[in-house]
């Protein structure tokens, strides 16, 4: 059969044949073949549609346009117009959808209504690899303004009353991090972005650089006017292959534009930024060891002090900020202090991009007003929990940060409340975990992930972390002991003591609070040798129960033959064999298998 | 660019096209793919090209096919505005080749948004879907 791209339905019943239909049928061939269509369009005589009153009739598929009373004439006009390109012809249409498309705007989706878009304004609006379409939306008009209008000194004032922290985990406030940049002596000093994003779930920063390339580099460039410097890096791991590409654009049309380079916008600024690529070691997003990476280096962290601000990039005054903390301020200074304090909190102003990932079912990135409570994050925004089960903790703050259980749902999502209880802010990653999931396991995991990025240099991060990894093992595998528990707090609370940065130091606290929150979950693995969330495989056997109809296919599925039993039979499980795959419990439709 | 101004020109210039889809001005149509790693991930490109392949082939030079980045809901994507002139933007969801090939002929070229493939109507059922 041959194959058309369009279908032109003439009806052929009694009524249209005699209003006239037979000559449409011809006409509609000759004018195909006269605009060369007739190999894209093929012409089909039908039965009857009903609407013999309204005859004679055409349908044009796959649009599924109705034509009513056409009269020969008017085929050369569908033709020309419609087939040739794509117009319908609407004077001959008999109904059309009158009715508006109602309630499609994104404005009334859940997911967004609870949202206050930011940092992420311009992502899904604007095509980020054309520089105009970022000018259009406001873009380098902060630039543009503090560089005629304001001193260097006020645009740290502004940014200082804004009440901007930082987004890349500690929440330090941004205008005083520059201020600190600024006073310090030198001729030369740098601006870097951290991009590194090593937060397992979490892709805020990714997005950013993905979708608004520019509020970066022009927050770069207002950076580099107010601290005095004239070059910046931006640090981004070699996995963000998209981001990187749309970074080159940018700063290629930027430097055409004249918005980075010598005399940006006629004044004597100059500043220019380069990309440096990261290997995508945890490690190198903490920021010592991102400048050592930068120069160079094998990707460890130094001692602070001295700080960046003082010594920092090649021994120079270093000025580092997080893609997030950048893509906020060229709105801040275009919009003033006030608005941003307008939003968020008093203590924590403005909004913050969330990644929610794990047991919710709208995956995926969401920026809210500071002070918003989790629970409207969980359910409002994320839609709740999947398949009805219930909820049981969110992890926030990646490796660094904790658990916080269902009795701290309702608390204020801020840097200070969300360390209050035993979390923090992190860079955003938000796992939800729901009642499957083993809080035990889900520290053993963190810590895992911590052990396996250590990068060596200091012993408690190296050592510690890795003792504290072979107690969980045990306890997860049913051989934990009484004092466990106490030996884990010990060493937690050494390490957070004395690792040299930010990973050792942290790396406890998904131990520490699961241990708070859950602590009747670890003595269940080490006093009953039991997993309350029947998620820790050693501690469970898998059985058939008496629902069982001997319909093998359990037996069938069993990659390591542990099913025995007759047709029409109980079976049973060899549990000396089983590997507890669970490949029987998928497969049973009687639900006959359990976990106990 | 040596001045402001040269940034204001960029800026309106940019704006009124952006800005015709809302005003009826022209009978620019646009269509913009989300190409973020998310969307790409999930077959973004195989959608923008057929979006482009089937209005070539249509000869519908008045829709312009563009990009942008992740707008939040990854677990939607593809995803892609449909912009018609005085009309507000339609969002798209879960979209394949197919899908967008649809949406030329119904939505832009007959004016019949393709409901079922649109944010709202996919939202309702998102409590229900058995998510993996
Ligand atoms: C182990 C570790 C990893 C880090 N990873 C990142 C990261 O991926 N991105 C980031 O912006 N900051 C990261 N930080 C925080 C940075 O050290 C630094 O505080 C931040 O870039 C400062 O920017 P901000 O003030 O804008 O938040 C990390 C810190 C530690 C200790």
């Amino acid at each position: 059969m041959k194959f058309y791209r369009s279908h032109i339905l003439v009806c052929g019943g009694t009524g249209c044949s005699s209003s006239g239909a037979g000559a449409l049928i011809d006409r509609f061939n000759e004018q195909l073949k006269l605009h060369a269509l007739d190999q894209e369009v093929g012409v089909v005589k039908t039965g009857c549609f009903g609407l013999c009153e309204a005859g004679p009739v055409v349908i044009v598929y796959p649009e599924g346009t109705f034509y009513s009373r056409v009269r020969p004439e008017d085929v050369d006009l569908i033709v020309s117009e419609h087939m040739l390109k794509g117009r319908i012809v609407r004077k001959l249409v008999y109904h059309h959808e009158t009715e508006e498309p109602a309630g499609q705007s994104l404005n009334d989706v859940e997911f967004y209504k609870h949202q206050t878009r930011l940092a992420l304004r311009n992502c899904g609006v604007i095509d980020p690899e054309q520089i105009d379409e970022y000018i259009a939306f406001d873009g380098y008009k902060a630039l543009a303004r503090a560089l005629t209008e304001m001193s260097p000194q006020q645009v740290i004032d502004v940014l200082k009353e804004s009440g901007l922290r930082g987004r890349g985990g500690g929440g330090f406030p941004t205008g005083l991090k520059w201020q600190f940049c600024r006073n310090s002596p030198g001729e030369k000093k740098y601006v870097i972005c951290n991009a590194d994003e090593g937060d397992p779930g979490a892709f805020m920063d990714r997005s950013v650089l993905e979708g608004d390339p520019n509020a970066v580099l022009e927050a770069m460039a207002l950076c580099g006017y107010a601290i005095g410097s004239d070059e910046g890096y931006i640090y981004v791991r070699a996995e963000y292959p998209i981001a990187v590409r749309r970074l080159e654009i940018a700063i290629r049309q930027a430097r055409e534009y004249g918005l980075l380079g010598n005399g940006i916008l006629g004044t004597e600024f100059n500043f220019d930024i380069h990309i440096r690529l990261g290997a995508g070691a945890f490690v190198c997003g903490e920021e010592t060891a991102l400048m050592t990476s930068i120069e160079g280096h094998r990707g460890e962290p130094n001692p602070k002090p001295p700080f960046p601000a003082q010594q920092g990039l090649f021994g120079l005054p270093s000025n580092i900020n997080n893609v997030e903390t950048f893509a906020n301020i060229p709105q801040i200074l275009l919009n003033g202090a006030d608005w941003f304090r307008s939003m968020g909190t008093r203590r924590s102003p403005g909004t913050k991009v969330f990644a929610l990932g794990g047991k919710i079912n709208n995956t995926g990135l969401v920026e809210v007003a500071m002070g918003t409570p989790l629970r409207k994050v969980i359910y409002d925004i994320g839609g709740g929990i999947p398949k009805g089960k219930r909820f049981k903790a969110v992890q926030t703050g990646g490796p660094s940060g904790g658990c916080i259980p269902e009795s701290l749902i309702d608390v204020p999502i801020e840097y200070d409340s969300l360390i209050e209880i035993g979390s923090m802010m992190g860079s955003g990653g938000m796992i939800v975990m729901d009642e499957d999931n083993c809080m035990v396991d889900i520290a053993r995991f963190f810590l895992e992930f911590t052990v396996d990025e250590s990068c060596g240099k200091c012993t408690p991060c190296r050592v510690g972390t890795r003792r504290m990894l072979e107690i969980l093992d045990r306890i997860v595998s049913g051989k934990g002991e009484e004092g466990d528990l106490e030996q884990l707090e010990i060493l937690a609370e050494s390490i957070n003591d004395t690792a040299l940065c930010g990973l050792g130091q942290t790396a406890p606290n998904p131990v520490l609070s699961t241990i708070k929150y859950f602590r009747e979950e670890y003595e269940a693995h080490i006093r009953d040798k039991r997993c309350p969330a029947r998620h820790c495989k050693e501690l469970l056997h898998l059985e058939i129960t008496d629902k069982c109809r001997g319909c093998t296919a359990c037996f069938r599925v069993c990659p390591v033959g542990a099913i025995t039993g007759q047709p029409r039979a109980r079976h049973a499980i060899d549990t000396s064999k089983c590997i507890k795959c669970e490949s029987c419990i998928e497969k049973c439709h009687f639900g006959a298998i359990i976990k106990v | 660019m040596k001045s402001i101004s040269e940034l204001e020109q960029i800026r309106q210039r940019t704006l009124d096209r952006l800005n015709q889809r809302l005003e009826d001005r022209s009978d620019e149509v646009r269509v913009v793919v989300g190409m973020g790693t998310c969307g790409i991930a999930a077959g973004a490109r195989a959608v923008m090209m057929a979006f482009m392949t089937e209005c070539t082939l249509r000869k519908l030079s008045h829709v312009t096919v563009s990009q942008t980045g992740c707008i939040g809901m990854c677990r939607f994507e593809p995803m892609a505005d449909v912009f018609l002139p005085g009309q507000e933007k339609v969002t798209y969801v879960n979209l394949d080749g197919d899908k967008a090939r649809r949406i030329v002929t119904d939505h832009i070229v007959n004016g019949n948004p393709v409901t079922e493939y649109v944010i709202t109507s996919q939202l309702g059922s998102a409590g229900k879907e058995e998510d993996q």
